[in-house]
């Protein structure tokens, strides 16, 4: 892998993100009212006043003049104030980014260590009824409505067996590790299950095409123990595509975050993007969508670089 | 035990393309349960009105005040307004499954055109095209969707425009493969010297050998958008009551959690049971059309 294709497709991401924030700003300006609808309200604030405002912002101008001024403040870091706190967004964003890192992390951790075991246990007893099991289950993760899911969770743990609180962080004057990851366990496994579902069965399919390969038949052949030939011959190939489909969805768990965060009053940027969406709080929204559009497109150029450089065979120009 | 005792005798013989596609088809014992669980829904849903004396929003006012258990009356029970939920459930239906399957083809539709235009015509056509479902692909579907539904408050006509509108990009790419595919195929090349203009040879001659990834792609995006659909309801941004659908009626529930929990229960069991059953006749489509996976 050189240079040149690593400085190639990091040229590639933006006008991937040009095109994202235009499609944006399109949707913004759909919103009923413009950035001063705050004021339009308000009645001490004087048409005089409104139109003044409207001049000395440039909301006078054509829009894209106030689109390439858009872009312009959004690179610079000036991303609005909030409509409803009236603090920067970018600063109401950043408290919420700890939050949502570690449900996700947590959540991403708990899907590996769950879906790779599963998946190689399917492929190594194909066929088997502990294969049609996990397979059917996958199925299960794949269907479920997981909204849902956690609401007769937080039923069976939290209303009837009172093992785990229904939703928070924290509780209030308690901030053990116990507490904290009492709190954490129902939102994580919740957020975990539809990328378990997915992973496993895409870790099984990969590692029954690996076991199918000769130089597998080889190991054996040489007499290799089971163990050896599984976990160190077939299993390192058969991870090199899983990458791939793993470090994608890491952008989609953190999506996921936005109703898992909802049902459990998790302080994170998922509830505040439901918090902004019912205040019509259209800055921080705007902000947050290009934040995970950000995400996704980092973590696919992440992706292709890890590919490359785990996968000698691969070798981009 | 004989394997093909299972197949019915009615099948068209196996020779022929399609007997083929359908032996292999009913070998899948879950894609078979899962059509006759689709079948069975969707006459249920269809079939409300005859199958329940209570209408979705009509109230018993002695019931009012809070939510009553199941009994032999009420099968699932009634909710805090005195409204049956079994028949709110299966008037949910009709609304879930319409959204889903109106959704999928609005998806199908758009992403076939792309795709093909794309495949086909090469050039300018499908860098603008393919960089157009780059960047769609690069916004996060889910809060895109709930952004969208929270500024136009769509009826469930926009509804299905909004999920089917922001959900052809992967049928678009797998459409767009085939077409590269075959556009250079000789039985094309034959039909070009023959005179068939480019919208015959992309609609007539290339288009029906991509239908079978065309019928899975949309199956399995029938559950998707049932499951999208359901998850904007829930947050009270999709369908609005009194129109029930399961993810609105999930939003009802949870107020009332603790105390009836079954006003809970069922809409969610119908909506993973549904979602369960296409993505198993998705997949037993899959073996059917397409043996080579």
């Amino acid at each position: 892998m050189s240079v040149r294709f690593v400085f190639l497709r990091v040229l590639g991401i933006l006008p991937l993100l040009l095109g994202v924030s235009l499609i944006l700003f399109a949707v913004l300006h759909l919103a009923p009212g413009g950035p001063l609808d705050v004021y339009a309200d308000n009645p001490s604030v004087s048409q005089e006043a409104l139109r003044e405002m409207k001049v000395a912002l440039g909301l006078d101008k054509p829009l894209p003049i106030q689109y390439l001024a858009w872009v312009g403040a959004f690179m610079r870091g000036q991303w609005g104030y909030s409509y409803r706190t009236g603090d920067p967004v970018v600063q109401d964003i950043a408290s919420r980014i700890p939050a949502t890192l570690a449900l996700g992390g947590t959540a991403f951790l708990l899907s590996l260590l769950i879906a790779i075991p599963l998946g190689i246990l399917s492929a190594v007893r194909r066929y088997s009824a502990l294969d049609h099991a996990v397979t059917f289950t996958s199925f299960l993760g794949i269907s479920m409505p997981v909204f849902w899911l956690a609401l007769m969770l937080q039923l069976l743990f939290a209303v009837y067996l009172h093992w785990l609180p229904s939703a928070g962080m924290v509780t209030i004057g308690d901030g053990s590790l116990v507490d904290r990851l009492k709190h954490l366990a129902l939102p994580a496994s919740i957020l975990a299950v539809a990328s378990v579902a997915g992973w496993s069965r895409y870790v099984r399919s990969s590692m029954t095409d690996i076991l199918s390969q000769d130089f597998v038949r080889t190991a054996r052949a040489k007499g290799l123990s089971e163990r050896i030939v599984i976990y160190r011959h077939a299993l390192r190939n058969a991870l090199i595509p899983v990458i791939t489909v793993v470090a994608l969805d890491f952008a989609t768990i953190l999506s996921g975050a936005v109703i898992t965060e909802t049902i459990f009053a998790w302080p994170g940027m998922g509830r505040l993007f439901i918090d902004s969406m019912n205040g019509r709080d259209y800055p921080v929204l705007m902000g947050l969508m290009m934040l995970g559009s950000f995400a996704l497109v980092l973590t696919n150029f992440l992706t292709d670089l890890i590919y490359a450089l785990v996968d000698p065979r691969i070798s981009y120009g | 035990m004989d394997k093909s005792q299972s197949i019915p005798r009615w099948l068209p013989r196996r020779e022929s393309f399609l007997g083929q596609v359908l032996h292999r088809f009913f070998k899948h014992k879950l894609a078979v349960a899962g059509l006759g669980i689709l079948v069975l829904l969707g006459l249920v849903s269809i079939l409300a009105p005859v199958l329940t004396p209570y209408g979705y929003d009509q109230q018993n006012v002695a019931l009012m005040g809070q939510p009553r258990s199941p009994s032999s009356q009420h099968w699932m029970g009634t909710d805090e307004l005195g409204r049956d939920s079994f028949t709110r459930v299966l008037y949910g239906a009709r609304v879930s499954l319409r959204v889903g399957l109106l959704s999928a083809l609005v998806a199908t539709l758009l992403g076939t055109l792309v795709g093909a235009l794309a495949g086909f015509y090469g050039h300018w056509v499908d860098p603008l095209l393919m960089r157009f479902t780059d960047v769609m692909l690069s916004i996060p579907l889910l809060p895109l969707v709930i952004l969208l539904s929270g500024i136009l408050h769509p009826s469930v006509a926009l509804l299905v425009g909004i999920i089917g509108g922001l959900g052809w990009m992967s049928t678009a790419r797998i459409v767009r493969g085939q077409f590269l595919k075959l556009r250079s195929a000789e039985y094309v090349e034959a039909i070009r010297a023959l005179g068939g203009s480019n919208n015959r040879i992309m609609f007539r001659h290339i288009l029906p050998n991509t239908v079978g990834p065309i019928v899975v792609a949309t199956t399995l995006s029938v559950g998707n958008a049932i499951l999208l659909e359901s998850a904007l309801s829930f947050l009270g941004l999709g369908v609005q009551p009194p129109t029930p659908t399961w993810g609105n009626l999930l939003n009802a529930a949870q107020g009332w959690l603790s105390q009836a929990p079954w006003l809970a229960l069922f809409p969610g069991l119908f909506i993973l049971i549904t979602v369960l059953a296409i993505n198993f006749l998705g997949d037993g489509l899959r073996d059917a059309l397409d043996p080579r996976l």
